[in-house]
């Protein structure tokens, strides 16, 4: 190897944002380290035993300087943390035009990436330069974590629950995924590679991916084969309500509570129906868990989520 | 310190607490906190090797990018013996079980501990547990890392996490038992006029580190006897395919872990403070606020382990919070910085081994300390969670800091415990590459974790390969420097030179009684009339105070 890295790529908007912050941190942590050293040294020469340096008029009152550097420290302490407190919150909450969301499921010691389109890919995650992203999260088995160092993100991706996450890759190339969270005897190897493309080249790789029907569609063949119409299509006797239209809208639930009905709480009607019963009707959703993988509950997601929306129910 | 009653320091007519008693009874069942107190070194210094051993393995796998020397699931083992060994097995009971067993009844003229018999029971307890969890590790191994995290340990785990979890428990009762005994100690059995603050720095620290231990210890308890119900029994907490929330397992356990950093690094700088007091000849600078910094330490610590879960998915707002409560915990670690150096100036500074590992403590310490506040900073943790960063940070606090703290201890106390002076060059150079060791391993961790290293990869990207070969040529370095000791120290028992009752010339009532102790300590009970660290003030002396360090 003909060169040592000092410094990652920086290959996203995120990546600038922490950069900045990170340059700021590492200034303010140097200066005070070279005080430190550079104080302790300088003491310990010139207050070396044998020393002939002046040690009269020792400071005896303490306090004004205590409260001096106390709170000199804290006021640096809380710009640091004001900074460091706002960018989190804007890295961590997607803006509102970001795209449509692209899946990623973890899985000893895999990542699973379903395009909003039908397309799949393992370990290896294409994305158009300059648009931002959205990724939901999600695992199949222990806790994993999603990291794009060269993007300066990550974010755990835990079982049973959706995280998102968000980018817009500003530079072209392969940038590695790895995996954080310690996951078990392959952590190491649980990685892949994200390909940041020109917005054509993007489109055309999406074409190529073969003809898979996009995600809802999936997951109606799955409802059907399932036998989720069974109970709750439309000429079905069993009292079940009917999902059409209820996402994004509140939902009562037995026992008071009322819910919005997002892709966790689908995913928890499908996976834990115990845990949460529409008011008004018999306990008899059976339970899937054990019987799907987390990424066929993501088409059955994407299918009820097609029934809220009548632009895209009318395809 | 002013004492009255003052103990010849040759009183030939007592027996001290080595020659007491001889023979295996005499050490298995003795209740002289002395005795145990040494014990506990020997336990503690017997798990260090093995800790230092797992770390070597790991070390030696990481020279090649491929991490060859070990299959995946060994190298999983070897992190996870390392960090349960080196955590609980080390690190927590390091300073306060050896030097605080020992010294601090000395140190405010007691003559043993409240509960000698408890100590025992805790010193008995904790080989108990240490060796069921060594077991364990090794026959079998336990494959989660120290943390344990759900639902991988509970559901997926191949390991002996159950028997592991169990020795962890165990020693929990150890840790409770010790806190238990020097919290009592401190309250009901300080010598006439030895008022709080009169106390030494040191024991305001192992004070504040035993508040945290009886504290925190019962939470980690409870978090892995549940874990432990959740595999065993397949009851739901933790895990969401069964009705549990795998964040909860998170919360608890920092609950106890962030603390159990405080309990790791409080006693280390009560240490700091009475060497650098002794080699600097002055009193610590700002002492009360040096005690009251200690205590808010450990309370404002219970209120900081969410900055462990800033990338978890945790509401953000509650990231912000515990990120604002990380930033104030480190304003007394700042101010005791400060202090420390302040206690510098002006002093009559001699650089004996003691004083070497103390202010490269304050160094090390330091740097710890500020690349704690950037991964205390939200942003910059989202890049650096999970990283070699982080490694390289809380290294530096436990290694860097709380091992140097130890060694500067130890040689600090070693004519008073042994009655025998180490040879003084020996001990500099070990000083010295430990500190230098110390950089070469850690500081190129830093750089890997910006880059983008996960923690807990037996294998990496090529190109991180230089930064990890350094990083294992520093831990060679260091582990010359940590097996030195163990040499020039056995060679000091026999042959090193009769210490006397206070060859450091320091003040403390432990300097006071001859050295080694006597079976109680003190002939007669000491009255204290003044503050600690009564070193004398030069404008009150004509020349550089007396007191020259004898030569070894
Ligand atoms: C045996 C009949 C039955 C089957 C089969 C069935 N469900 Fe249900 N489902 C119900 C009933 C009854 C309810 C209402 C009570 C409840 O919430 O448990 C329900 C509730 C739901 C809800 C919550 C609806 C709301 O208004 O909030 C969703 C979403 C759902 N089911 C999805 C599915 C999916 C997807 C499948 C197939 C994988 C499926 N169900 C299979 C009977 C069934
Ligand atoms: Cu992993
Ligand atoms: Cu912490």
């Amino acid at each position: 190897m003909s060169w040592i890295p000092f410094w990652p790529d920086t290959a996203s908007n995120t990546a600038v944002t922490v950069n900045t912050l990170a340059i700021g941190l590492f200034a303010v942590s140097a200066f005070i380290c070279l005080v430190v050293y550079a104080l302790i040294l300088l003491f310990a020469f010139r207050y070396r035993r044998g020393g002939s340096a002046d040690r009269s008029h020792r400071v005896k009152k303490s306090w004004h300087w205590e409260i001096g550097w106390t709170s000199a420290t804290l006021i640096a302490f809380l710009v640091l943390f004001v900074w460091g407190a706002g960018a989190y919150l804007w890295l961590y909450q997607p803006p509102a035009n970001a795209g449509d969301e692209i899946y990623v499921v973890g899985k000893q010691w895999m990542w699973k990436v379903e395009h909003p389109g039908g397309q799949r890919e393992i370990d290896a995650l294409h994305v158009p330069l300059g648009r931002p992203i959205r990724l939901v999260l999600t695992s199949q088995d222990v806790i994993h974590s999603f990291f794009i160092p060269d993007f300066r993100i990550k974010h755990d991706v835990l079982p049973g629950q959706y995280e998102t996450m968000w980018f817009t890759a500003t530079k072209k190339g392969e940038f590695r995924i790895e995996c954080t969270q310690f996951c078990g005897t392959q952590h190491a190897e649980m990685g892949g590679w994200v390909t940041v493309m020109d917005p054509a080249d993007y489109q055309r790789w999406l074409n190529d991916q073969g003809a898979e029907p996009d995600l809802a569609r999936q997951g109606e063949a799955l409802f059907r084969q399932l036998g989720c119409s069974g109970c709750h299509g439309a000429n079905s006797t069993v009292h079940a309500p009917s999902l059409a239209g209820i996402y994004g809208k509140p939902v009562q639930l037995e026992g008071g509570r009322s819910e919005i009905v997002d892709d966790r709480y689908i995913h928890d009607c499908i996976m834990l129906p115990r845990t949460e019963r529409v008011a008004g009707y018999p306990p008899i959703m059976p339970t899937f868990a054990g019987q799907i993988g987390e990424e066929d509950v993501l088409k059955l997601v994407a299918y009820i989520k097609s029934l809220g929306n009548p632009a895209s129910a009318a395809r | 310190m002013t004492v009255t009653t003052f103990i010849p320091a040759k009183s030939t007519a007592v027996k001290n607490y080595l020659t007491a008693g001889f023979g295996i009874r005499s050490w298995l069942l003795t209740t002289d906190h002395k005795r145990i107190g040494l014990m506990f070194f020997g336990s503690v210094t017997f798990f260090f090797f093995i800790g230092g051993a797992a770390a070597t393995l790991i070390r030696l796998d990481l020279l090649d990018p491929a991490g060859r020397l070990v299959q995946p699931d060994m190298y999983n083992r070897l992190f996870t013996m390392h960090g349960v060994v080196m955590v609980w097995f080390f690190l927590i009971p390091s300073i306060p079980t050896t030097l605080g067993n020992f010294f601090l009844p000395l140190m405010i003229g007691a003559k043993d501990l409240a509960f000698p018999r408890l100590n025992l029971l805790s010193w008995y307890l904790f080989n108990a547990s240490g060796i069921l969890a060594v077991y364990f590790l090794l026959v079998g191994g336990v494959d989660t890392g120290w943390t344990f995290y759900t639902p991988l340990s509970s559901q997926y785990a191949t390991g002996h996490v159950l028997p592991a979890a169990m020795a962890v428990f165990v020693n929990g009762f150890s840790s409770i038992l010790t806190g238990l005994n020097f919290i009592v100690t401190t309250h009901r059995l300080r010598a006439p006029g030895m008022t709080w603050f009169r106390l030494p720095l040191f024991v305001w620290a192992i004070y504040a580190t035993s508040l945290v231990m009886v504290l925190a210890t019962p939470v980690l308890a409870m978090t892995l006897a549940l874990m432990s119900m959740e595999r065993f029994l397949g009851i739901g907490l933790f895990d969401p395919a069964i009705g549990g929330d795998p964040l909860l397992f998170q919360h608890l356990f920092w609950f106890y872990s962030h603390p159990a950093v405080y309990i790791m690094i409080l006693p280390a700088m009560g240490v700091v403070s009475e060497v650098i007091a002794c080699y600097a000849r002055k009193p610590v600078f700002g002492y009360r606020g040096m005690a009251y910094a200690l205590m808010s330490i450990a309370v404002i610590g219970f209120f900081v382990w969410g900055h462990h879960m800033f990338v978890t998915g945790m509401s953000l707002y509650s990231g912000v919070v515990f990120s604002f409560m990380s930033f104030i915990v480190a304003v007394p670690s700042a101010i005791k910085v400060f202090n420390w150096i302040a206690t510098l100036h002006k002093g009559w500074i001699t650089f004996d081994a003691p004083m070497l590992y103390a202010l490269g403590f304050v160094g090390l310490f330091t740097t710890g300390g500020v690349t704690g506040l950037v991964v205390a900073t939200l942003a910059a943790d989202v890049h650096l969670h999970d990283t070699y960063f982080v490694i390289a940070h809380f290294h530096f606090i436990m290694v860097g800091g709380t091992v140097s703290a130890y060694f500067a201890g130890l040689h600090y106390w070693w004519p008073k415990i042994t009655g025998r002076l180490y040879p003084e060059m020996w001990a500099r150079l070990a000083a010295i590459l430990t500190f230098t060791g110390f950089n070469f391993t850690f500081f190129p961790q830093f750089i890997l974790g910006y880059l983008g290293m996960p923690r807990r990869y037996h294998a990496y990207p090529p190109e991180f390969q230089v930064w990890n070969v350094l990083s294992s040529a520093g831990a060679s370095i260091l582990a010359i420097a940590y097996i030195l000791p163990l040499a020039y120290l056995g060679w000091s028992l026999l042959y090193g030179k009769r210490a006397g009752s206070n060859p450091w010339h320091a003040t403390g009532l432990e300097w006071m009684t001859s050295s080694p102790p006597p079976e109680h300590n003190f002939v007669r009970t000491p009255v204290v009339t003044s503050a600690p660290y009564a070193y004398p003030d030069p404008e009150t002396l004509a020349d550089e105070p007396a007191g020259r360090r004898p030569q070894a």
